[in-house]
């Protein structure tokens, strides 16, 4: 069974089986407004918690995306390259963005739940 | 009203603007001189009108630009205030248009003078010791001080690699410090909307080169803790620098050197009266303080035996960022407008334009939400938060006030503002302008109440409504083909 978390920039990451698939919560999404823009990463490169690893660029703002953990980018969504609408359409699903090799296991615990998540917006 | 036509789909084939005399030379062959794959066969799809079809087009064009010269610009943080036409008269003088930047020192005297006698005012304005002019623009400035910055640090073997900012910070400001090579963190902002001191102490290190800073910030509120914060920086050994942007709520008040900035950059174009907006000419220059002198772009204009020189001798500079001297006509404006207002001219500046702000604040802080309880600057963050819950926001709030001949402020920022609306009136706008002003934003803000639908579909009295914004920013398709 996948479980979902939150951080606390705004990404959600769905943990399976050591993976995590990485995109920005249904809340981002309407607070940016129509996504114009992705900026992906490549295949194969390590992220650290905490750090850029792509861009979202609505009308109104570019808005840099955060690692919720420490990993190797397994997977990337190119289909939000000619649909970045696919974010505001579907946050949770369609609109994913990139997917992770989860190396420290640990750090998920930092994140946050879905009811603390929802508290905090 | 008939949908205009671009151009090429106006006028007729074969017709033309002007008749041309013969040609009283003899004809060349051209295909002698150049390879035939770069000689035009024809010149089809070229427009082809006569004169008065394209006065008619350019001028219906003009008629419709939005000016300050037409109506009231509260674009935040971008000081759009009205500058005074006798300063282009005076920068079109031939003695300044008609000189070459190749021209000998002895023959540009009077130039070199303005330079001069202006850099010796701004340096007392901002408190800084020496200045260059050769940044084209406010973002030049930037990445011109960024590679100050880099210098000072490798000519110690000191290698530093990151540059903080505040969340509030203009997008410029780490897009510089990134050009230059730097890793960028971001500082938090306070309760108060000032530099939040203990995730600066937090972030500080021996690593940071440099803390880049607006004063006042985009909020538009002065950081009165900048005596703190230069402390904190000075004590690890970064520089701090001031991004100029702001400096209209300062003129003559307070200096930038006073405050601990070692490293200046300020808008001409902006604060000391050249219009802008339009992609330039701008300038940008730099100014620091005594210890940064060495690391200054060349040349510097020095005043030797009564003469004014170009001083290539710069020990550490950092090289050349421009061709020449910096955009001359700017410096001209800048020394007139400062020469003209004097140093009391320069504070009624200040006064009025934080004056003007504060009325405006004053006026909406009830109808729209204010996020910092605070007095502002020369500029005040409004936020639609209010209005978001009946379902409009920033941007239909900005679009109505098109339509009552208003330019929409800066929206969307600074970030850390929700539905954010940035005004900044400038001392140039009369009380009648404010009151118009702010009566607009109040009729705005019932009509979000009452009649939503008018504020989505707006402007409605422009020649171009509402456009798609989103399909122009996913289909950014702005080339015309031939026929199609």
């Amino acid at each position: 069974m996948a479980e979902l978390k939150f951080a606390e920039t705004h990404e959600w990451i769905k943990i399976e089986d050591g993976k995590g698939k990485i995109g920005i919560t249904e809340h981002a999404q309407d607070e940016l407004g129509d996504i114009v823009f992705v900026e992906l990463p490549d295949i194969g490169k390590d992220i650290e918690k905490g750090e850029s690893f792509g861009v979202v660029e609505s009308v109104k703002v570019a808005s840099d995306l955060y690692a919720p953990c420490t990993g190797k980018i397994i997977a990337v969504n190119s289909e939000l390259q000619s649909n970045p609408q696919l974010i505001n359409e579907d946050a949770f699903g369609k609109g994913w963005i990139i997917e992770i090799e989860i190396s420290n296991e640990d750090e998920l615990n930092d994140l946050l739940n879905e009811s603390e998540y929802k508290e905090m917006i | 009203m008939e949908k205009d036509k671009l151009i090429f789909d106006k006028g007729r084939k074969g017709r033309i603007g002007v008749s041309l005399p013969e040609c009283d030379i003899k004809e060349i062959n051209i295909s002698e001189h150049l390879p035939g794959h770069l000689i035009r066969k024809d010149i089809k799809d070229m427009p082809s009108l006569n004169e008065l079809e394209v006065i008619r087009h350019y001028t219906k064009l003009s008629q419709r630009n939005f000016s300050i010269d037409t109506n009231f610009y509260p674009l935040g943080s971008c000081t759009m205030k009205y500058n005074p036409k006798v300063h282009e008269k005076i920068a079109s003088f031939s003695g300044f248009t008609d000189i070459h930047p190749l021209q000998s020192e002895d023959t540009v005297q009077g130039a070199l003078e303005i330079i001069w006698k202006l850099e010796e005012a701004l340096c007392e304005i901002t408190g800084m010791k020496k200045f260059t002019f050769q940044p084209s623009a406010g973002a030049h400035g930037e990445l011109t001080a960024m590679f100050i910055v880099d210098k000072y640090f490798k000519n110690k073997n000191d290698y530093r690699k990151k540059v903080l900012v505040p969340d509030s910070s203009h997008g410029t400001n780490p897009a510089s410090a990134n050009m230059c090579g730097f890793i960028v963190e971001e500082v938090k902002t306070n309760f108060e909307g000032g530099i939040d001191l203990a995730d600066l102490k937090e972030k500080i290190n021996d690593t940071v080169a440099c803390l880049m800073l607006t004063n006042p910030n985009t909020l538009g509120l002065f950081e009165k803790d900048i005596l703190k914060v230069q402390d904190i920086v000075h004590k690890k050994g970064a520089l701090l620098y001031y991004d100029g942007a702001n400096l209209n709520a300062l003129l003559g008040k307070a200096k930038p050197g006073d405050m601990g900035f070692d490293i200046v950059h300020l808008n001409l174009h902006k604060t000391f009266s050249t219009p802008h907006g339009g992609g330039g000419p701008g300038s940008g220059p730099v100014g620091v303080v005594e210890e940064l002198i060495e690391f200054l772009p060349v040349p510097l204009i020095d005043k030797k035996n009564g003469k004014f020189v170009f001083n290539y001798k710069v020990n550490n500079s950092i090289g050349k960022v421009r061709a020449f001297y910096g955009n001359f006509g700017v410096l001209v404006k800048a020394y007139a407008y400062i020469y003209g207002l004097g140093a009391e001219g320069l504070k009624q500046i200040a006064n009025i334009s934080v004056l003007n702000a504060n009325y405006i604040l004053n006026k909406l802080e009830k109808v729209y939400n204010c996020k910092y309880n605070r007095n502002c600057m020369h500029e005040l963050v409004l936020s639609a938060l209010k209005q978001k819950n009946k379902g409009i926001n920033a941007l239909d709030i900005a679009k109505r006030l098109i339509d009552y001949g208003i330019h929409p402020p800066t929206m969307y920022f600074p970030l850390i503002v929700k539905e954010a609306l940035m005004i900044e009136p400038t001392e140039t706008e009369s009380k009648e302008t404010l009151d118009y002003f702010i009566n607009v934003m109040i009729k705005i803000a019932k009509e979000a109440e009452n009649n939503p639908e008018l504020l989505h579909n707006a402007p409605h009295n422009t020649f171009v409504s509402r456009v798609d914004e989103v399909k122009a920013a996913r289909e950014p398709n702005l080339r015309w083909y031939p026929g199609k």
